[in-house]
C-alpha cells in the first residue's frame, strides 16, 4: 500500500533515533532509579525495533530523566527520551489500530476531532428534529421514560453497542499484534502474577509517583498534580461507567426507566463521576497548556488535547443535562450529550485511550521480564 | 523556571557572602551560609542549562556511616574510609583535613536530602559501591536541580553566565570580584567570599605549560567551564599553592569522544579483556594488572604518555559482552590485520603483536573476571598477568583510546575552617575555598569513587558557615 510508505519511513527514523539515544543511556545509566524503562534497558546491549517499541510504551512520560540528563539538548548528544518515546507512541497508537486512515486523520489535529464531534452532535440533533419534530425536541418532558420520548431507546443503545464491540475488537487485535511485535510469547501473555503487578502499577500510576515526590510535570519541579488529575479523570470515568451499567441493569431487569431520582445509584455514581471527570480533565488540560514543550511531541499534544477535551465535554454536557432535565432545554442537551458521546466512541481506537492498551501490555511484559531476572539473580546468588 | 537571562533586575553592588562557582561545593557553601542568615549571591560561570560544573556528571557520594539506611547496604566506618584514602593517595593527604572530611561526612545523607538531593535505592548496576556510597536519584544533574531549587526557595540569588575574571585582594583580605556579565564588566563587593569554581582541567593553554602540545590530544571529560580563572587569580594574589600542577586524574576514554563534556558515557573498560597497543602497534603495559578502581585510575595517564596520546584496545568476539556497553560502536573486522588497518595502524605489526601475545599465554588457566585469575602470559614484555586469553575468535573489535582528564589536583591550601592560607602562612580573614579548588589537600593523588563530592559537600558547608561568620563580624 502506498499510503503507509511514508509513516513506515517515519517510524524507521524514529526507531533509529531512539536507538542512538538509548545507546548513550545504556553507557550512562544514571536514571535507572526513576522508572521501569531503565532496568529494562539495562537487560539489553543493543536495541532491536521490538525492544524500542516495548520501552517507548513502558514510559509514563514523567520526564524526570530529561531534567536529570547531563546530555539533554543543548548538549551535543541531544538526549531527549520523553520526546522520542512520545513520537514512537503516537506511531504505535495508529499503526496498531484500524483503519489507519481514520487514525491518521484523528491523530493529526485537534481540529479534526472537534469537527467529528460537531458532526455527531448535528447528526443526532437533525435526527430528532426530523423523526420527532420540533415540538418534541424543544418540549418539556418529565417522569419515567422522559429521555426516550426524545431519543428512542433503541437509537440510544444499539449504535453505541456496535461501536463498542468494534472498539474492543480493534484494541484486542492491536494488543495481540503489539505483544507479538515486542517478542512476547503466547504463554506469557496470560500470567496472573504479571497481571497483578501490571494492574498495581497502572491503577496506582506508580511511575508518576517518582520517589514519592511525584513527577516533573508540567515543568522541572517534582509534583503530584498530574497524577492527582489523572486519578480524578480515570476514576471519574470509571464511576460513570458504573453508573451507565447500573442504569442498564435497572432498565433491563427491573424495568425502571430513566430519568432516575437524584438519590438513585445511577445518578449518584454518574454525578460524582461526572464532577470528578470535569475536575480531572480541566486540570490535565491546564497542565498541558503549562507544560514544557521540549520533552514532548506536538502530535502527541494534539492527541492528548483532543481526547481530554472530548472527555470534558462528555462530562460537562452530562452534568448540564442532569441539572436541566426537567426544563424545555432537555431535548437539546440530550442531543448534544449523545452526539458528544457518539464522537467519543468513534474516536476511541484512534486517540489517546489507546495508551491504556499498549502501556498495560508493556507493563505485563515488564512484570514477566523482571520476574525472570529476579529468579535468575536468586539462582546465581545475586544478593540484594 | 529559573531566569536564564539573569533578569533585568540590577546586579547587586555588594553582598554578605559571594560564592564563586555553581557545583556541589559552591551550592553547599551557599546553602550553609544562607542558613546562617547571610545574604548570598552565587556566580555560576556556565549558562543555566550547563550549571553545576563537574558535579553534573557525578553519580554517587562516599560517606562514613555507622548505621544502615534504605540507600546503603552496609556500614562504612571511619577507619575503613581512612584506610581507603591512604591506599589511593599513597599518603599524599593532610591527615587533619582528611579526618575532618571523613567525620563530617557522616550526616551528608540527611543534610543533602534536606537540601533537595534525592537518593536512589541500591539496584543491580550500583551494587559494587552500594555499601560505601550513596547514589543520587538521576545522578549529578538531578542533585544540582535539587540544590538550586532549595536555594531559590531560601532566597539565594544566582547569576548565570557570570565569569569571575579577577579577585581584588589586599593583604589577604578579599574586597571585590571583577565579573563579566552579559558582556559587561562589573565589580561586586562582598564581606566574605567562597571560591568554589573548580580546577583548571578545561584550560588547554594552561595544561600546555606542563604537557606541551600533547595537551591538544587530551579529552576533557567534564565541563568546559573549569578554566581555572579563579584559581589563577587566587594564586597570583597571594594564596598558597597546594599540589603538583602537572598532576591530573585521567581515565581511558573512547578516542572518538568530544573534546569537552562527554561525561560518563565515553569511558571504556575493555582494557582487561584483550590487549592495548599504541600507534606503533606495540603493547606498553600490563592490561591485566588489577581490578577496576586502580585500572580505571591509571590508564588515562598511561595513554597520555604514549606517542600521540592515543592507544587501541583490541578484543575478540568471546569477550565483547563482558564490559559496560560503550556509547561508540566498536570498529569491527574479520581479521586482526584488517581491524588494525581500519584503525589506521600497520596491519602486519598488530597481527604480529596479537600472535606473539596468543603464543605467550600459559595454558591451563581458568578465566574469571571476578578474580585475579591465573590466565597470564610468560616471557613477554610486558606480560599480561591476569585475564590473558587468546584473541582468536572473529569478528575482532577495536576501540581507539585517549586520556580523558577528569580533574586537576593543584589548588589552594586551606585550613580546617576552609580558610585560604596565604603566602605568609596565615589564613585569610574572609576567603574560603571548597571543592576541586582545594580537594588536593585531602586527595593529593589517585582516585576514590565518590570522594570528590564528599570533599565538596563537607568543605562547602564549612566554607559557607565560615564565610557567614566572617561576614557577620565585618
Amino acid at each position: 500500500m502506498q499510503g503507509v510508505a511514508e509513516p513506515v519511513k517515519q517510524m524507521q527514523d524514529l526507531l533509529k533515533e531512539a536507538d542512538r539515544q538509548l545507546t548513550i543511556c545504556n553507557a550512562c545509566r544514571y536514571c535507572e532509579g526513576y522508572c521501569a524503562v531503565w532496568p529494562a534497558m539495562e537487560l539489553r546491549r543493543t536495541f532491536k525495533d521490538s525492544d524500542i517499541l516495548y520501552l517507548a510504551n513502558l514510559c509514563f512520560d514523567c520526564r524526570a530523566c530529561y531534567y536529570a540528563c547531563q546530555f539533554a539538548p543543548p548538549h551535543q548528544f541531544a538526549v531527549n527520551i520523553p520526546e522520542v518515546f512520545s513520537q514512537i507512541r503516537v506511531e504505535t497508537y495508529q499503526d496498531y489500530s484500524w483503519p489507519r486512515l481514520l487514525a491518521r486523520m484523528v491523530k493529526h489535529n485537534t481540529g479534526a476531532a472537534i469537527a467529528i464531534t460537531i458532526a455527531c452532535v448535528v447528526t443526532v440533533f437533525a435526527f430528532v428534529l426530523i423523526a420527532k419534530g420540533p415540538g418534541v425536541l424543544f418540549g418539556t418532558h418529565v417522569g419515567e421514560g422522559a429521555f426516550f420520548r426524545v431519543v428512542p431507546y433503541a437509537a440510544m443503545v444499539i449504535p453505541p453497542s456496535i461501536i463498542l464491540l468494534f472498539v474492543l475488537g480493534v484494541f484486542a487485535v492491536g494488543a495481540l499484534r503489539f505483544w507479538r511485535d515486542t517478542r512476547g510469547s503466547p504463554e506469557e501473555m496470560f500470567s496472573w502474577p504479571a497481571f497483578a503487578k501490571a494492574s498495581a502499577d497502572a491503577f496506582g500510576m506508580r511511575y508518576l509517583k517518582g520517589d514519592s515526590s511525584g513527577c516533573t510535570y508540567p515543568d522541572e519541579q517534582f509534583s503530584h498534580v498530574r497524577r492527582v488529575f489523572h486519578h480524578f479523570t480515570f476514576y471519574g470515568f470509571t464511576l460513570d461507567l458504573i453508573s451507565t451499567t447500573l442504569a442498564a441493569i435497572y432498565h433491563h431487569y427491573f424495568h425502571w426507566e430513566s430519568p432516575y431520582p437524584l438519590t438513585s445509584l445511577p445518578v449518584l455514581f454518574g454525578s460524582v463521576g461526572g464532577i470528578a471527570l470535569m475536575i480531572g480533565t480541566a486540570g490535565l488540560l491546564y497542565l498541558k497548556w503549562k507544560s514544557d514543550r521540549v520533552p514532548g511531541d506536538a502530535t502527541m499534544m494534539q492527541m492528548d488535547v483532543s481526547f481530554i477535551l472530548i472527555l470534558f465535554l462528555s462530562a460537562s454536557s452530562g452534568m448540564l443535562l442532569l441539572a436541566l432535565r426537567d426544563t424545555a432545554a432537555m431535548g437539546t442537551l440530550l442531543a448534544i450529550h449523545l452526539g458528544i458521546i457518539a464522537a467519543f466512541f468513534i474516536m476511541i481506537p484512534y486517540g489517546k485511550l489507546a495508551h491504556v492498551v499498549y502501556r498495560y501490555a508493556a507493563l505485563v511484559k515488564n512484570a514477566v521480564e523482571q520476574r525472570r531476572v529476579a529468579e535468575a539473580d536468586a539462582a546465581h546468588g545475586h544478593a540484594h | 523556571m529559573h531566569d536564564g537571562q539573569n533578569g533585568s533586575t540590577a546586579v547587586p553592588q555588594s553582598v554578605d557572602v559571594l560564592v564563586i562557582g555553581g557545583g556541589n561545593a559552591a551550592m553547599c557553601a551557599a546553602l550553609a551560609a544562607r542558613r546562617e542568615g547571610a545574604e548570598v549571591l552565587v556566580l555560576e560561570g556556565a549558562p543555566e542549562h550547563f550549571r553545576g560544573g563537574n558535579s553534573r556528571h557525578t553519580r554517587d557520594v562516599r560517606y562514613m556511616h555507622n548505621r544502615v539506611n534504605n540507600y546503603v547496604t552496609g556500614l562504612y566506618p571511619e577507619d575503613e574510609f581512612w584506610d581507603d584514602l591512604i591506599r589511593v593517595t599513597g599518603g599524599k593527604t593532610n591527615e587533619d583535613l582528611a579526618r575532618l572530611t571523613i567525620r563530617s561526612s557522616e550526616d551528608l545523607d540527611e543534610w543533602m536530602a534536606e537540601h533537595g538531593v534525592k537518593w536512589q535505592r541500591p539496584l543491580r548496576g550500583t551494587l559494587h559501591l552500594a555499601r560505601t556510597n550513596l547514589f543520587m536519584l538521576g545522578g549529578g544533574r538531578g542533585m544540582m536541580n535539587g540544590y538550586y531549587e532549595t536555594a531559590r526557595r531560601l532566597g539565594i540569588r544566582v547569576l548565570y553566565d557570570a565569569n569571575a575574571q579577577d579577585l581584588a585582594i589586599q593583604d589577604g583580605t578579599f574586597d571585590h570580584v571583577v565579573v563579566m556579565l552579559n558582556g559587561q564588566r562589573r565589580e561586586i563587593k562582598a564581606k566574605a567570599v567562597v571560591a568554589a569554581a573548580g580546577g583548571f582541567e578545561a584550560n588547554i593553554p594552561w595544561l600546555k605549560q606542563y604537557w606541551g602540545d600533547d595537551a591538544d590530544n587530551f579529552i576533557i571529560r567534564g565541563t568546559p567551564y573549569n578554566t581555572g580563572t579563579v584559581l589563577a587569580s587566587l594564586l597570583e594574589r597571594g594564596a598558597q599553592t597546594n599540589g603538583d600542577p602537572r598532576e591530573f586524574h585521567a581515565v581511558a576514554v573512547d578516542g572518538r569522544a568530544p573534546t569537552f563534556d562527554g561525561g560518563i558515557v565515553t569511558r571504556l573498560d575493555s582494557v582487561p579483556f584483550g590487549i592495548v597497543v599504541n600507534r606503533n602497534g606495540e603493547r606498553f603495559y600490563d592490561e591485566g594488572e588489577d581490578f577496576w578502581p586502580k585500572r580505571y585510575a591509571i590508564w588515562g595517564g598511561l595513554i597520555a604518555r604514549q606517542p600521540g596520546q592515543e592507544a587501541y584496545s583490541i578484543i575478540d568476539s568471546d569477550v565483547i559482552d563482558r564490559f559496560m556497553p560503550s556509547v561508540f560502536h566498536p570498529i569491527e573486522a574479520g581479521t586482526v590485520g584488517e581491524l588494525a588497518t581500519k584503525m589506521g595502524l600497520d596491519g602486519d605489526t598488530v597481527t604480529g603483536t596479537v600472535e606473539t601475545f596468543n603464543r605467550s599465554i600459559v595454558p591451563g588457566g581458568s578465566f574469571d573476571p571476578g578474580e585475579l585469575d591465573d590466565c597470564r602470559t610468560e616471557s613477554l614484555a610486558p606480560n599480561k598477568t591476569h585475564w590473558a586469553v587468546p584473541i582468536k575468535k572473529p569478528p575482532f573489535y577495536g576501540y581507539p583510546l585517549r586520556p580523558g582528564i577528569t580533574f586537576t589536583y593543584m589548588g589552594v591550601t586551606v585550613d580546617d575552617r576552609a580558610r585560604i592560607i596565604m603566602h605568609d602562612g596565615r589564613p585569610s580573614p574572609n576567603m574560603t575555598a571548597a571543592g576541586e579548588l582545594m580537594a588536593g589537600n585531602v586527595l593529593g593523588r589517585g582516585y576514590l569513587a565518590g570522594v570528590g563530592l564528599t570533599i565538596g559537600a563537607v568543605f562547602g558547608r564549612i566554607a559557607g558557615k565560615e564565610a557567614a561568620r566572617s561576614a557577620r563580624s565585618r
